[in-house]
């Protein structure tokens, strides 16, 4: 089946940021915005079209077969070349569909959040510059395609979240989002180059091949006890971590919340911070195979202990952003801890596909989350909780969907989360009961947040409100609604008819147990944050009490930032940088200006033989000519 | 008159005609159209190149040669090939950028533009010669006047910086014509003539004992103008008191002859030496890039972040050149390239900024984004090409460059490729830096609200060197497999 | 040829006056005594051209003729050289030779 019209999905975006970009002072905002989502509707359009063409018609002998279109864009050596194209096979195809439909819905928002703002049609451009990189980051064919535009979207993040750029919060914000991915990116390049070379391709078709050189010959070379493919899927991964923000990158992600919360919808919930996830996922075999999966347990212990730090960190927060942002942490965490625990045939790959649907879900339910709290934040003008209260008299749809988006993600029987987290639960329970223990315990504390969250804004006593608050306009509540309807019967959706590691169907069903535990916990949550949150009481104060230092380490997201900043601020910047500034300009420079000097000052010696007196001259004529004769006389004599 | 002698005699003709130029007017107006001719040309030589490739497969194309001094065998020879021509087409380029950017010199214009044409004329001679003395004519040429363009136009300690600058940098042609006349009186080891011409030399097998002498002082005396570390100390004070189209030429450009001479001749006519002093100067600018970087960190002033942050790039140049292998060979004259186009852009930048709020400490400036958008939106793209964001040329010479030297397999080598990799972080450290601190947040001082905007020369040139750039970045494959097919004669040398 | 006298005594005789006019052209200060030890040299070497043409080489007579030389050109060279002194005097009002340490770095 010819899908080639795929290329017109990241292309749209690509045309609309040049075209914004380039006339951004002459294009007047309204149409900008209408440009911008006419274009992701169009692009939105596409992907569901290609979805629907693809999940329906793709298969062959049960297994879904894989597309490449790809042309040679730099070659560098007799064995290595890049190509730039597309790969569509399932969870590219459903990635399309999950960035498509967040992108669409964070424009329709933006037309509305961004009104009256100065750089609104920048805004948009931004925007669509983002989409383009994710689009094309999602499709890519080969390691290194990823990788570039891995970094263009770390360039449109940072754009984006330094995008109030007279905030030095915010810009510093950007650049910490910038310095830390990139440094987690320079694990990832590491482990291209080590794959690559001893691969002998960068193409994802040929690395994942059963009967390629990877999977088939890994022990060849080894360096230091482990395959070498081994430490390149560990430096792979290493940019994973940095780009999905798990522990130890993850500090980048709660300060991007100083961008628009449009944007942290887009990127910081659903789209960007999925590429970790997205990457481990479309090297699976290779993660599966090399090493007998050693580097897939490191994900999974990293995403598990990402998963509940952040979900305990993220009790203490009182910035509305904040909490979501370490709870997209901590969802993670659960896509990546699926991943890692998962295996590869059939229904042993429950983890695989329990994490794209996951995502899926995630993405649905986070951004509704986002921006329904980037409504709140455009009536009330605060970000804090402790500034909310008993809005849900004021803003009944952004209630609505919040509430829907918030049983969701705490995994109410019935609801899109529900369904997906049951599905990591399962895969969890069956491989690794650590896991699964630690996985039960944070979907309990996920309900317990989130519910803190949605009692201490839409109940409770009102608070004094600049201005009576109103609901948000039509374009900022139409995206609300599409996106709860989607955190509801998204989970309705059959995933492991379509997705799957080893390109086959399978068939899940609700283990119910499983089920049941988890909807206890959660139910537990929720009834523990009405008790202590639903109306004015002081039993949270008691439990800060109670923790004591540990609420202190928690609240301050257990000084992670603090110990970072103190490297690179005093160590890296003020000892190890001025150090050099200094060697360099008092040492270095000095030693060639030491030379000058040394030179004046030899010369200054032997000025003297320049005396003025024509004596001294007539001394060194005689002097020389004795000399001669001597030298003369030797050479006579013999 | 053929196409490559032009380039020598344009020049010249442009400085007899300014020597008739009575007034400033006349003094841009001349150089302009002299420059924008230079430009032309060059643009011309790269199709011509191409199309000559396709029939002519010899080394070097557009060969002429005249003898020029029988005695000692010196010709004026001249020929290009793909990487001469990227060369020329870069210099051309940063030229005509930087007569758009200094249109506002006022003092003793005529002899500013006389000073600059003269060094152009001397880069062009030394790219298309292929006679090493007629090369170590024209990069005299090419070195001399900076001690003028400095020391008369600059600011700040200019005499001193001129000064510094000038000597190290004679310092390191007196070693390189050292090791130019060692190789030239080795030339007839196996019983030819004594000769100055490269490929003549080429033929030559010179004794391995010769080689090891001579190719640290040939190496040294190109890499001093490459920024090798230790003796890189002329460059930071040099480019922050030289005027603004001073430093884009002298880093975009100048800095690039040392690269260039390394491939060309130190490379080229001593491979034994050059393998068994690799390890050596690899070391060097390895410590080059890491130390450049960390240096940038630190600076007070934009300037001494730029001239660092090209130590760093261009020792990364030097670095590849020393991996000895074909990818990052290419790598290496893309980055030469590249770093030119983006050098010669942050430091027109510079010079904008500097031009209008007379300040080029970073603490003092900021929130300028607001102010001068057009400037603001060019320098963070600028910042965002040189950190090595894909997209912009600066990635594809970067990756090439990595992906060749990794393809060692020896610890050695593999280290000292990560660590050079690692650089990449620290890049983006000090020029996010910079620009965060330059461009966004507050505005620093409320004088600023007032600065005028870019005018349309300054907005002409910074167009001018940032289209090759998004060129290259999206579209690399026809120009590194031109350049591949240009090194292949020169690496077959060493193997 | 004077009898009983052999070339190495009259070598010797002049050799000393040649290093006399050496040393007081070096150590004296006033310039004209300058000239006189450059005389003295100048008359040494005339002596020697003599009496190694009357010892050696009697049956020639190109010593002498060069001898004669000699005194003509030395003649004509302390002319000069008065000449010049003279002029620096007018400068300089001095005849020491330390008043002309101008030319120095």
């Amino acid at each position: 089946m010819n899908i080639s019209y795929i290329i017109l999905v990241p292309l749209i975006p690509l045309a609309l940021f040049v075209l914004l970009g380039l006339f951004s002072k002459k294009i007047p905002p309204s149409i900008a915005g209408w440009i911008g989502s006419l274009g992701l509707g169009t692009a939105f359009v596409l992907s569901l079209y290609t979805a629907y063409h693809y999940f329906l018609g793709a298969k062959l002998d049960g297994v879904y077969q894989t597309f490449t279109y790809k042309s040679t864009w730099i070659i560098f050596s007799d064995k290595l070349h890049m190509d730039m194209g597309m790969l569509i096979d399932p969870i590219s195809v459903m990635m399309l569909v999950v960035v498509t439909t967040i992108s669409f819905m964070v424009h329709v928002y933006s037309r509305g959040y961004m009104k009256g703002d100065d750089g609104y049609t920048r805004f948009f451009s931004y925007l669509a510059l983002f989409s383009f990189s994710m689009l094309g980051l999602v499709l890519a064919t080969n390691l290194f395609q990823m990788y570039i535009f891995w970094e263009l979207v770390g360039a449109s993040s940072f754009l984006l979240i330094g995008y109030y750029y007279t905030k030095p919060s915010a810009v510093a914000a950007a650049k910490k989002a910038f310095i830390v991915t990139r440094f987690a990116d320079l694990g990832f390049l590491i482990g291209i180059l080590v794959v690559s070379y001893y691969s002998g391709s960068f193409d994802f078709g040929e690395l994942n091949s059963l009967d390629g050189n990877v999977i088939t010959n890994w022990t060849a070379t080894s360096f230091m006890g482990l395959s070498v493919f081994t430490w390149g899927l560990i430096l792979i991964f290493m940019g994973g971590v940095g780009k999905s923000a798990m522990m130890p990158f993850h500090i980048w992600l709660p300060d991007a919340m100083e961008g628009p919360t449009p944007v942290s919808a887009l990127i910081h919930a659903a789209t960007m911070v999925v590429a970790g996830v997205y990457l481990v996922a479309r090297l699976f075999p290779l993660f599966y195979f090399v090493e007998d999966g050693f580097v897939l347990s490191i994900v999974a212990y990293i995403g598990a202990i990402s998963s509940l730090v952040a979900a305990v960190i993220a009790i203490t927060q009182t910035d509305i952003k904040r909490v979501l942002a370490f709870s997209t942490m901590s969802q993670i965490g659960y896509m990546m801890l699926a991943l890692g625990v998962s295996k590869y045939e059939g229904h042993e790959g429950l983890g695989y596909m329990a994490s794209m649907f996951h995502l899926f879900t995630h993405a649905m339910f986070k951004a509704l989350l986002f921006l329904g709290a980037g409504s709140v934040i455009h009536a009330i003008h605060s970000n804090e909780l402790a500034d909310m209260g008993g809005l849900r008299k004021y803003m009944p749809i952004t209630h609505i969907t919040f509430l829907i988006a918030a049983l969701s993600i705490a995994g109410f029987p019935g609801f899109a989360g529900f369904f997906s987290k049951d599905e990591i639960l399962a895969a969890a329970f069956e491989n690794n009961r650590l896991i699964y223990v630690s996985s039960v315990i944070v979907a309990g504390l996920t309900a317990f947040y989130m519910f803190r969250l949605y009692f201490g804004i839409f109940w409770g006593k009102d608070k004094k409100y600049e201005h009576t608050p109103h609901e948000s306009p039509l374009t900022m509540t139409i995206p609300l609604i599409f996106l709860a309807f989607m955190s509801v019967f998204g989970g309705y959706i059959p995933f492991s008819e379509f997705i799957s590691a080893d390109l086959k169907s399978f068939t899940s069903h609700l283990d119910l147990p499983l089920a049941v535990i988890a909807s206890t916990v959660g139910i537990i949550g929720i009834c523990l944050a009405y008790v202590f949150y639903k109306k004015e009481n002081n039993l949270s104060e008691k439990a800060t009490q109670l923790f004591g230092a540990f609420y202190q380490w928690t609240f301050h997201k257990f000084y992670f930032d603090e110990i970072y900043l103190f490297i690179t601020k005093k160590i890296i910047f003020g000892i190890l940088a001025a150090a050099i500034a200094w060697f360099d300009k008092y040492v270095v420079d000095a030693f060639m200006i030491g030379v000058g000097n040394v030179t004046m000052a030899f010369s200054n010696q032997i000025k003297g033989i320049q005396s003025g007196k024509v004596q001294d001259y007539a001394m060194a004529f005689v002097g020389g000519v004795v000399v001669l004769a001597m030298v003369v006389f030797y050479i006579w004599i013999n | 008159m053929d196409i490559l002698s032009l380039f020598v005699i344009v020049p010249i003709l442009t400085v007899l005609a300014l020597i008739f130029a009575k007034n400033l007017k006349q003094a841009r107006i001349v150089s302009l159209i002299g420059m924008a001719i230079q430009f032309a040309m060059a643009i011309n030589l790269i199709f011509a190149y191409i199309k000559e490739r396709a029939v002519n497969t010899d080394i070097m194309v557009f060969t002429k040669d005249v003898l020029w001094f029988g005695t000692f065998n010196i010709h004026y020879s001249i020929g290009v090939d793909a990487i001469s021509v990227v060369m020329i087409a870069l210099t051309a380029i940063v030229v005509l950028a930087g007569v758009f950017i200094s249109w506002q010199i006022d003092d003793l214009p005529k002899e500013f533009f006389v000073s600059l044409i003269t060094l152009s004329a001397g880069v062009f001679g030394f790219f298309i010669s292929t006679d090493l003395f007629t090369m170590f004519v024209f990069y005299e040429i090419a070195v001399i006047p900076m001690y003028l363009l400095i020391g008369i136009w600059g600011s700040g300690p200019k005499e001193n910086s001129a000064m510094k600058l000038t000597l190290m940098l004679m310092g390191a042609s007196a070693l390189l014509s050292v090791g130019i006349f060692g190789i030239y009186f080795n030339s007839n080891a196996d019983g030819g003539p004594l000769t100055f011409n490269i490929f003549e030399i080429a033929q030559v097998h010179i004794p391995v004992a010769a080689q090891n002498i001579f190719f640290p002082l040939v190496f040294i005396g190109f890499a001093v103008i490459g920024a090798l570390f230790p003796f890189h100390t002329w460059s930071p004070s040099g480019h922050a008191s030289a005027p603004t189209a001073v430093s884009m030429l002298h880093a975009g450009v100048l800095m690039k002859l040392g690269g260039y001479g390394v491939f060309r001749i130190a490379m080229y006519l001593l491979p034994l030496g050059a393998l068994s002093w690799t390890n050596f100067f690899l070391i060097l600018s390895a410590i080059g890039v890491i130390y450049g970087a960390f240096g940038a960190i630190m600076q007070k002033d934009l300037k001494y972040v730029n001239a660092y942050a090209s130590v760093s790039h261009l020792s990364l140049v030097l670095f590849a050149l020393l991996m000895l292998n074909k990818t990052a060979w290419t790598g290496a004259i893309i980055q030469s390239l590249s770093h030119g186009l983006l050098t010669a852009l942050f430091f027109a930048l510079i010079g904008m900024v500097y031009g209008r709020t007379h300040t080029r400490e970073i603490s003092k400036l900021g929130g300028i984004m607001k102010i001068l958008p057009f400037i603001g939106a060019v320098y963070v793209i600028t910042g965002l090409a040189y950190l090595g964001l894909p997209g912009f040329s600066g990635f594809v010479a970067e990756m090439n460059i990595f992906v060749g030297a990794f393809e060692h397999p020896d610890m050695f080598h593999r280290i000292i490729t990560i660590v050079v990799v690692s650089s990449i972080v620290v890049t983006s450290v000090y020029i996010l830096r910079m620009v965060g601190k330059i461009m966004m947040g507050p505005l620093a001082d409320e004088t600023y609200k007032d600065l005028p905007k870019a005018t349309w020369f300054e907005k002409v040139g910074l167009v001018l060197l940032m289209i090759p750039v998004l060129f290259i970045g999206t579209m690399p494959l026809g120009l590194s497999e031109m350049i591949k097919a240009s090194i292949q004669p020169f690496l077959e040398r060493l193997l | 040829m004077i009898l009983g006298v052999s070339i190495y005594e009259i070598l010797t005789l002049t050799s000393i006056l040649f290093f006399i006019g050496v040393y007081g052209f070096i150590t004296r200060t006033n310039l004209i005594s300058m000239l006189i030890s450059v005389e003295l040299i100048l008359n040494s070497s005339v002596v020697n051209f003599v009496v190694i043409n009357k010892y050696l080489f009697p049956e020639v007579l190109q010593g002498v003729f060069f001898a004669v030389f000699i005194i003509a050109v030395a003649a004509a060279e302390t002319a000069l050289a008065i000449a010049i002194i003279i002029n620096l005097y007018r400068l300089i009002s001095s005849v020491e030779v330390k008043d002309t340490e101008v030319m120095k770095y």
